[in-house]
């Protein structure tokens, strides 16, 4: 899969859910890709290179790395 | 069932809870008051002979047939005008009743062509029985005085034609047309005995005029005046079987009158619940498809997409698939294969297909075509209300007194349920719409929305803000409501949020274009103004921030009050006939039946258990990313059963290039769609007038769908599935759909009360139908949120990353038109293309003025993702910077401009708003003619069967 699509995604995500406060938009985002993401998209966004994702996208994937 | 016309008791059923007794012919008969007279003999079992009554419109009083005599009061009134009083004794036959009818009767039969034996209506005319029952025998004028013969017919409409002599002048069309239909396309011309019906103008046909060909006239005649043509063509229907239309999610209910295995004519059924016998011309006429010669009725196979099919036996054909299908599971894993649901098919078909996805391919890559459509109505509702559905039945509309319309277009998308819309509002309700084109809702006849917003394509959420900033920070908030009902916290920082001053209708002008002063109108008109029920539609949905959208939408019920009880309510307008039960049914890879989240571990356990088999905890693939993982090789096998993704996914190129990666293709369809020019199987597709099974409309109405032919193609879809698992090695063994529904009532608790036989006793359910619910939930959180407590969600506006620039300046959108469905595979395939024979691009006359573009014009429009040609209409509909199309023909191809944006939560397409060009052009772009040629070659069939 490829990762500026996953990255594209995974910010768009985190940016309309940014408005209900960076800590719960953090949650918001990693549940949702936890809940929705098929896991070969997650494998590639976390193998992948995460220069491209916006902060919150980006605590919200190493939180997902966690759970891996 | 045999043929019978079904009763019609004169006047319009009448709901009251005072009720009133009387008298009639000796019996003691209590009805509703506000009842006739008329009305009430018919249902203590008596008849009063009567012509210009049928009870789908308001009594009229103009032939005089109906007479009776009531004790006490002078003359012969008219039953059909006269309401029942308490105590009231009728007679309704009587000599003298009898010698006035008569001599009535024989009026209407001297100016009436005496051809019964070959008229078309033969044995199934109201004026025939109703002389019968008047006992005439002779007409004392004779047949040679001043009469109305020899005037021209009007056979303009493809599905009914006006014989104008036959024509009794009685008015229950242009009645009909009025109060059932709305469009007041009919008309008395001329007075006295020179009057005659007319549609539109003088000048006018039928076809010409206004007329929708809804049918509600032709169903209102009493002589064969208007009339089918398939009668005309048939001769009279011998049985009749209750069905439901497979078109749109208003699920209108239809008698199927049915010759042998012939299908004469489909009318509306007055006892179906979402249509109350009405009917729109695509349910009512356009089932010619069913038939239709493009319709493939035995299986292909093929190697490669490059070479023609090859005609082989069912048995081979599933052997084919199952064994490549178990071959691309042992060497890439379960992971690999997907499957697509279709809203097209029934609940038992949709169910199957999720389940030998799940159980079968072991894998939970289904998806379904509510992705591209009401994807976000599921996420958005089901986060702040709790239920992935609308809430109310569709008679709650008539009690409503301030309807909001954002991004639907009902009179084209919806039409039965725009024509109850439109009956509430020509009885005061008011308007509200907030779309970029001026829908015809806007200004009909005897309607005129209150305010229009006609936003910036893309701007949704930005306007729905401002509706609530006004709201809170006016004082307008249903505070009691909230308290109540929803989490007061949430609310208050929802409130903050929305009453910032960057919310404000003022400040947010520059972007959604809507003036401050008419939004601060509509949101003190909507806060202020009763009840308020909003309804929405694709417009919606398709977008960015559809999601959001929703979830504004839900905020706005509920801080004004609007939710749980009749005349308000959140209610999605759903597209397809069955996108609200395929979504039901578990078509989304990350929940199973009942909206329940896969790595939900007890949800699981009963589906094994049930099952017999283990499932994947993790959610599979949405549809575009079926396609992407198709690229990267790790998604190689999709069976799509009744959808024409290639058609109607966005970015045509994309979908192209993910299917043609995949090494096995299987379509089960009734035609050879564009999908299947990219197929390796071809598995013909049964009509919904061939199987049993279940639709669930937009209200959550389940109603049972009867087969009335056998299956042209040999199996019922629900049989196909069910050979292609048995192939894999699975072993089910259902012998009816009904089999299938009790295991869809066993595993889902809303659906627990769900039988076919409790479908066939009570006609329809809406779900939930469970302990708590036995007799159904025609309103939902009527005493609290399913959920608990109403969610408030703060929404911002984010702009979608597609931008106009000097390359894109112009903004396109998408819609449907009343003719067409969809891809438009079947009613392309039927004479509705009389309306809509190919897709137009509507833009304002600045823009064609700028562009040197006339009227009729073929134009080009090209946007980042792909280029098109189609003509040009030059209307005022649309604003200055957007244009409009629909996607109804495959030759537009429109999709190959709409990009791959789409909404944040859930990936369905940004259909709605797409950056394009458009300048004078004089052919087809290259796409379209390399298509057409592909797609030509692509439809091959060998003459020799494959060996
Ligand atoms: S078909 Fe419908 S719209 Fe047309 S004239 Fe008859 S009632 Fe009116
Ligand atoms: S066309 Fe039929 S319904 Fe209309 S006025 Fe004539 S007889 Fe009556
Ligand atoms: S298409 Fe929709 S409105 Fe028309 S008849 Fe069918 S269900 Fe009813
Ligand atoms: S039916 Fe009552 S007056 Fe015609």
């Amino acid at each position: 899969m490829e990762i500026d699509r996953l990255t594209y995604m995974a910010n768009q995500i985190a940016r309309n859910l940014a408005p209900q406060g960076e800590e719960e938009a953090i949650e918001l985002t990693f549940q949702h890709l936890r809940d929705f993401w098929d896991p070969r998209m997650k494998t590639a966004m976390l193998g992948g290179n995460r220069a491209g994702l916006d902060p919150i996208a980006r605590v919200a994937v190493e939180k997902l790395a966690e759970l891996a | 069932m045999g043929y019978e016309r079904q009763a019609d008791f004169g006047t319009p059923e009448v709901l009251s809870d005072q009720q009133v007794t009387l008298t009639i012919d000796g019996r003691e008969v209590t009805v509703p008051a506000g009842t006739s007279v008329m009305r009430a003999a018919g249902q203590c079992g008596g008849s009063i002979p009567s012509l210009c009554a049928t009870d789908s419109v308001k009594a009229f009083g103009s032939c005089r047939m109906c007479l009776v005599e009531v004790e006490g009061m002078r003359g012969t009134p008219a039953s059909c005008t006269t309401l029942v009083a308490p105590g009231m004794v009728v007679h309704t036959q009587t000599d003298r009743l009898a010698r006035i009818r008569k001599s009535v009767m024989e009026l209407y039969i001297s100016d009436h062509p005496l051809d019964c034996l070959t008229c078309s209506a033969n044995n199934d005319c109201e004026l025939q029985d109703t002389a019968a029952e008047v006992g005439l025998r002779d007409v004392r004028y004779g047949y040679d005085g001043k009469n109305h013969m020899g005037q021209a017919d009007d056979t303009s409409n493809p599905y009914f034609a006006f014989e104008a002599d036959k024509c009794i002048v009685c008015s229950r069309c242009v009645r009909a047309c009025d109060e059932v239909q709305g469009t007041l396309a009919l008309a008395v011309n001329g007075r006295g005995f020179g009057s005659k019906i007319g549609a539109g103008q003088l000048e006018d046909t039928f076809l010409s005029s206004d007329c929708v060909s809804c049918g509600a006239c032709v169903q209102a005649c009493p002589t064969s005046a208007l009339m089918e043509k398939s009668v005309k063509e048939l001769g009279k229907p011998e049985r009749a079987v209750i069905t439901t239309c497979a078109y749109c999610g208003v699920g209108c209910t239809f008698r199927a009158e049915m010759k042998g295995e012939q299908l004469v004519r489909m009318v509306p059924w007055k006892d179906g619940k979402a249509n109350r016998g009405h009917s729109c011309v695509k349910g009512r006429f356009a089932w010619g498809y069913a038939n239709h010669q493009d319709r493939i009725l035995n299986p292909m196979i093929r190697e490669s997409v490059d070479l023609p099919w090859h005609e082989v036996s069912w048995e081979e054909a599933l052997k084919y698939t199952a064994d490549k299908l178990n071959a691309i599971k042992a060497q890439h894993g379960p992971r690999a294969l997907g499957g697509i649901t279709s809203s097209r098919c029934t609940n038992e078909e949709t169910f199957l297909v999720q389940k030998l996805v799940r159980s079968g391919f072991g894998s939970n890559n289904v998806d379904t075509c509510a992705r591209v459509c009401h994807s976000p109505t599921g996420y958005g509702l089901s986060k702040t209300f709790g239920t992935s559905a609308g809430t109310q039945d569709f008679d709650s509309v008539m009690e409503a007194d301030v309807v909001l319309v954002i991004g639907a277009n009902p009179t084209d998308g919806h039409p039965v349920f725009a024509s109850r819309l439109k009956r509430r509002l020509r009885q005061g309700a008011k308007l509200i719409v907030i779309d970029p084109r001026r829908i015809d809702l806007v200004k009909s006849p005897h309607i005129k929305a209150a305010h229009h917003l006609a936003l910036q394509p893309g701007t949704n959420v930005a306007v729905m803000t401002a509706l609530a900033h006004v709201i809170v920070t006016e004082g307008l908030a249903a505070e009691a409501f909230i308290k109540e009902r929803c989490d007061w916290d949430e609310y208050q920082d929802w409130a903050r949020f929305v009453a910032e001053e960057r919310h404000s209708p003022e400040m947010l002008e520059p972007v959604t274009r809507v003036p401050a002063s008419e939004l601060r109108a509509a949101a003190r008109l909507f806060a202020t103004g009763g009840n308020g029920a909003i309804y929405y539609g694709l417009g919606v949905t398709e977008h960015s921030q559809g999601s959001s959208t929703v979830m504004s939408i839900a905020n706005l019920a509920m801080v004004t009050g609007n939710i749980g009880r009749r005349g308000v309510g959140v209610n999605p307008l759903r597209g397809q006939n069955n996108v609200q039960g395929s979504c039901d049914m578990g078509s989304f890879p990350h929940e199973l039946p009942g909206y329940r989240h896969i790595s939900n571990a007890d949800v699981r356990a009963q589906f094994e258990a049930d099952w017999g088999t283990r499932l994947d905890p993790e959610p599979g693939l949405r549809i575009p990313n079926m396609l992407d993982a198709a690229l990267d090789g790790s998604f190689r096998a999709l069976y799509v059963q009744g959808e024409d993704i290639l058609q109607s996914d966005p970015n045509t190129h994309h979908v192209a290039a993910g299917l043609k990666a995949m090494e096995l293709v299987i379509v089960h369809d009734l035609f050879l769609n564009e999908t299947a020019n990219y197929a390796h199987v071809f598995l013909p597709g049964s009509t919904f007038l061939e199987k049993d099974g279940t639709f669930t409309n937009a209200e959550r109405r389940i109603q049972l769908v009867r087969k009335v032919m056998e299956p042209a193609n040999g199996y019922a879809d629900w049989e196909v599935t069910q050979e292609l698992a048995k192939a894999m090695g699975l072993g089910w063994n259902y012998s009816h759909p009904s089999e299938i529904m009790d295991e869809i009532a066993r595993l889902t608790p809303t659906f627990t009360g769900v039988s076919h036989a409790r479908l066939e006793a009570e006609g329809s359910l809406q779900w939930p139908v469970n302990d708590a619910n036995p007799d159904g939930s025609p309103i939902m959180h009527v005493s609290g949120f399913v959920r608990g407590k109403g969610k408030f969600i703060v929404t911002d506006y984010i702009p979608t990353d597609e931008r106009t620039g000097p390359r894109y300046p112009l903004l396109l959108t998408t819609g449907r038109v009343l003719s067409q469905y969809n891809v438009g595979a079947q009613t392309r395939r039927t004479d509705n293309t009389a309306w809509h024979p190919e897709d137009l691009l509507e833009i304002h006359p600045l823009d064609a003025e700028n562009r040197g573009i006339k009227d009729g014009d073929w134009i080009r429009l090209a946007s980042r993702t792909g280029e098109t040609t189609l003509r040009a209409t030059v209307t005022d509909r649309v604003a200055p910077g957007v244009v409009y199309t629909t996607f109804h023909h495959p030759a537009t191809q429109a999709n190959v401009v709409t990009t791959d944006y789409s909404d944040w939560a859930t990936n369905c397409p940004e259909y709605k708003v797409t950056a394009v060009q458009v300048l004078p052009s004089n052919g087809p772009s290259e796409w379209q003619e390399t298509y057409a040629s592909w797609s030509e070659k692509s439809r091959r069939v060998a003459r020799v069967p494959a060996e």
